[in-house]
């Protein structure tokens, strides 16, 4: 695959959101606004281009029966150093993502592609894959987070779309929504990539 | 590319060195940003005692009083106390605890109240930060409001979709009320009778039947 | 009769997966089958009340007094990767039946976000340890609860004509939703 493809696949024809549906929980829990989808989104890009450029660097020295383990190890630092970093530096979206900060080390995004990618590929190759999926995620997930946003609070990015007083379709924003959406949109990606061929 | 045989001397020694280098790197970060979590965690404070809190110029967070999870700070302004500020919370907020500070005139009405931590739902919970309901509070002394819902009896209008939210606000201001009777204002040399300290012990009282 | 509102409010008021979005990749994974939701839910539950034991006793003994709280994640995420090695290696010998069934997603209980995140949610509450255990023990069986009626669901769907693009994760998608609003409908039952 030529270099630009192993950034672009992450993008729409593997999106980690809509095709792999790996990362769900995060998916489901923190669109409830586009913003918490940015932060989220590139939260977890950082920890995964680094997570999938220590496991390339490291992928001689790790003896293959440990290397879950090594891998999450790996993972986990970064997750960690994210978590403080957002404490230190974004408290309000720290406190609104809450658990889901340290819940990254258990996307199966991360460990997914460190298992499935990082570990047979070149530094280069892993650096561009960790971006491309990352990127991937966060453009799916704030997307879900507008809809969420739009629909259910009138606004987008706490911009107001809508008058205060407006009826807004609340359930958007409540569990169900999520799981509405989310499935509604798998299904209309299903619809476009057949459609499309892509 | 051939890789690290599985041997049991190499499986220890590879995650003990990997686990060692990841924890060294760890703490190096951790260092540096002890210093700038503890700044914006004290900037959140400051920011909300100067939103609730009539003008003062000393620095209240300088011998504050913490008892039973709530934090008391006295604002004065050249010597005069001018209000007393409490950090106070709930746990019966729809997505767990939220923290507030409620800023009391020193005869007891509340000033002004600013939001802390929150998670509740946005567009719903989170509509407690916005006037449409926050500002039913300021001018209110507690001694005479109702702090609750008026599902419950009390003055307060709910927000639309959110009583939990804003049930769990007024048992968060209340909270800070019945701190503040006990703990702002016996330490100080505000002129109250006898009588007056009965009554606010016994508004207490009714107010934990309620 | 605080474990029995503990008990409620983790089976069906905050429902894990229904209501917390905790655990959802193992729920729309395994639960094609009655019989295999089960199982799964059984061995999520056993991971997770030892899990929260192991982890509440590390926070609280080790990091806590030794001032390393930043720790926490690795720390747990390793003690569940461990636990769940253990479970493997038990059941393998034990029911090798259930073991089959279950396939890679018995590996996977390591990465069920469910258990890293009661864990890490159950030492920042009040509870002692034997309430956190309780704590865990419910959740996860609220997990099962959930497991068990997507599962039944499933198996109708299976025989029902569905749109193409819906086949798959859409209608599952669809049908938690469904479930998660059905759910809300026990909100207020212990406050």
């Amino acid at each position: 695959m030529s270099n630009i493809k192993q950034f672009t696949k992450g993008l729409l024809k593997e999106n980690p959101t809509f095709v792999l549906v790996l990362g769900t929980c995060p998916t489901l829990a923190v669109t409830t606004a586009a913003m918490n989808g940015i932060g989220m989104g590139l939260a977890t890009t950082f920890v995964l281009v680094f997570s999938n450029l220590f496991v390339a660097l490291l992928k001689n020295v790790i003896p293959d029966k440990v290397r879950i383990a090594a891998f999450i190890v790996v993972i986990a630092t970064f997750v960690t150093i994210v978590d403080l970093v957002m404490k230190a530096f974004t408290p309000d979206l720290y406190k609104t993502l809450g658990i889901f900060i340290p819940l990254i080390v258990v996307n199966c995004i991360i460990l997914g592609r460190a298992e499935a990618f990082a570990q047979k590929n070149s530094i280069y190759h892993s650096v561009l894959d960790g971006l491309g999926m990352g990127f991937g995620f966060t453009l799916a997930i704030t997307l879900m987070g507008s809809i969420r946003e739009i629909l259910g609070n009138g606004s987008i990015f706490d911009i107001r779309l809508m008058s205060q007083e407006a009826t807004t379709i609340l359930i958007f924003i409540l569990p169900p929504g999520a799981f509405l959406t989310y499935g509604y949109l798998i299904a209309i990606m299903n619809r476009i990539k057949a459609k499309y061929n892509i | 590319m051939a890789k690290l045989e599985s041997s049991f001397k190499n499986m220890i020694l590879s995650l003990t060195l990997i686990s060692v280098g990841m924890s060294a790197a760890l703490g190096f970060v951790y260092n540096l940003t002890k210093g700038p979590i503890e700044i914006a965690q004290k900037q959140k404070e400051v920011q909300a005692l100067k939103e609730v809190l009539p003008e003062f110029d000393n620095d209240p967070t300088a011998g504050l009083k913490s008892q039973e999870g709530l934090n008391y700070y006295t604002a004065t302004r050249s010597g005069e106390i001018v209000g007393y500020a409490v950090n106070t919370y709930t746990d019966k907020g729809f997505s767990g605890r939220f923290t507030l500070m409620v800023g009391f005139k020193p005869d007891g009405t509340i000033n002004e109240i600013s939001v802390l931590d929150q998670k509740e739902t946005p567009g719903l919970g989170t509509k407690m930060k916005e006037p449409k309901f926050k500002d039913q509070f300021p001018g209110k002394n507690p001694a005479q409001f109702k702090l609750k819902v008026k599902k419950d009896g009390g003055q307060i209008d709910a927000i639309t979709a959110a009583t939990i939210s804003s049930r769990a606000f007024c048992d968060a201001v209340q909270r800070a009320y019945d701190g503040y009777t006990v703990y702002c204002t016996e330490s100080d040399t505000l002129q109250k009778t006898d009588a007056e300290v009965a009554d606010s012990t016994a508004f207490q009282v009714k107010g934990g039947n309620q | 009769m605080e474990f029995i509102k503990i008990i409620i409010l983790a089976l069906v008021v905050n429902n894990v997966v229904l209501a917390q979005f905790l655990g959802i990749c193992p729920f729309l994974g395994v639960s094609n089958k009655v019989q295999t939701s089960l199982g799964m839910g059984a061995a999520v539950i056993f991971v997770m009340a030892l899990a929260n034991l192991v982890t509440f006793l590390i926070q609280f003994y080790v990091l806590n007094p030794l001032h390393i709280g930043f720790m926490q994640t690795i720390t747990f995420i390793l003690v569940i990767a461990f636990l769940v090695q253990v479970v493997e290696i038990i059941l393998k010998k034990s029911a090798p039946s259930l073991y089959q069934a279950l396939g890679i997603y018995l590996p996977l209980i390591t990465t069920n976000c469910a258990v890293l995140g009661i864990a890490i949610l159950a030492v920042q509450k009040d509870y002692g340890l034997i309430k956190s255990v309780v704590y865990a023990s419910a959740t996860a069986a609220g997990f099962t609860l959930a497991l068990v009626l997507m599962a039944g669901i499933r198996e109708q769907l299976e025989l029902t004509g569905i749109p193409k693009g819906m086949k798959g994760f859409p209608i599952s998608l669809i049908t938690a939703g469904l479930l998660s609003l059905a759910f809300m409908g026990f909100a207020n039952l212990v406050k």
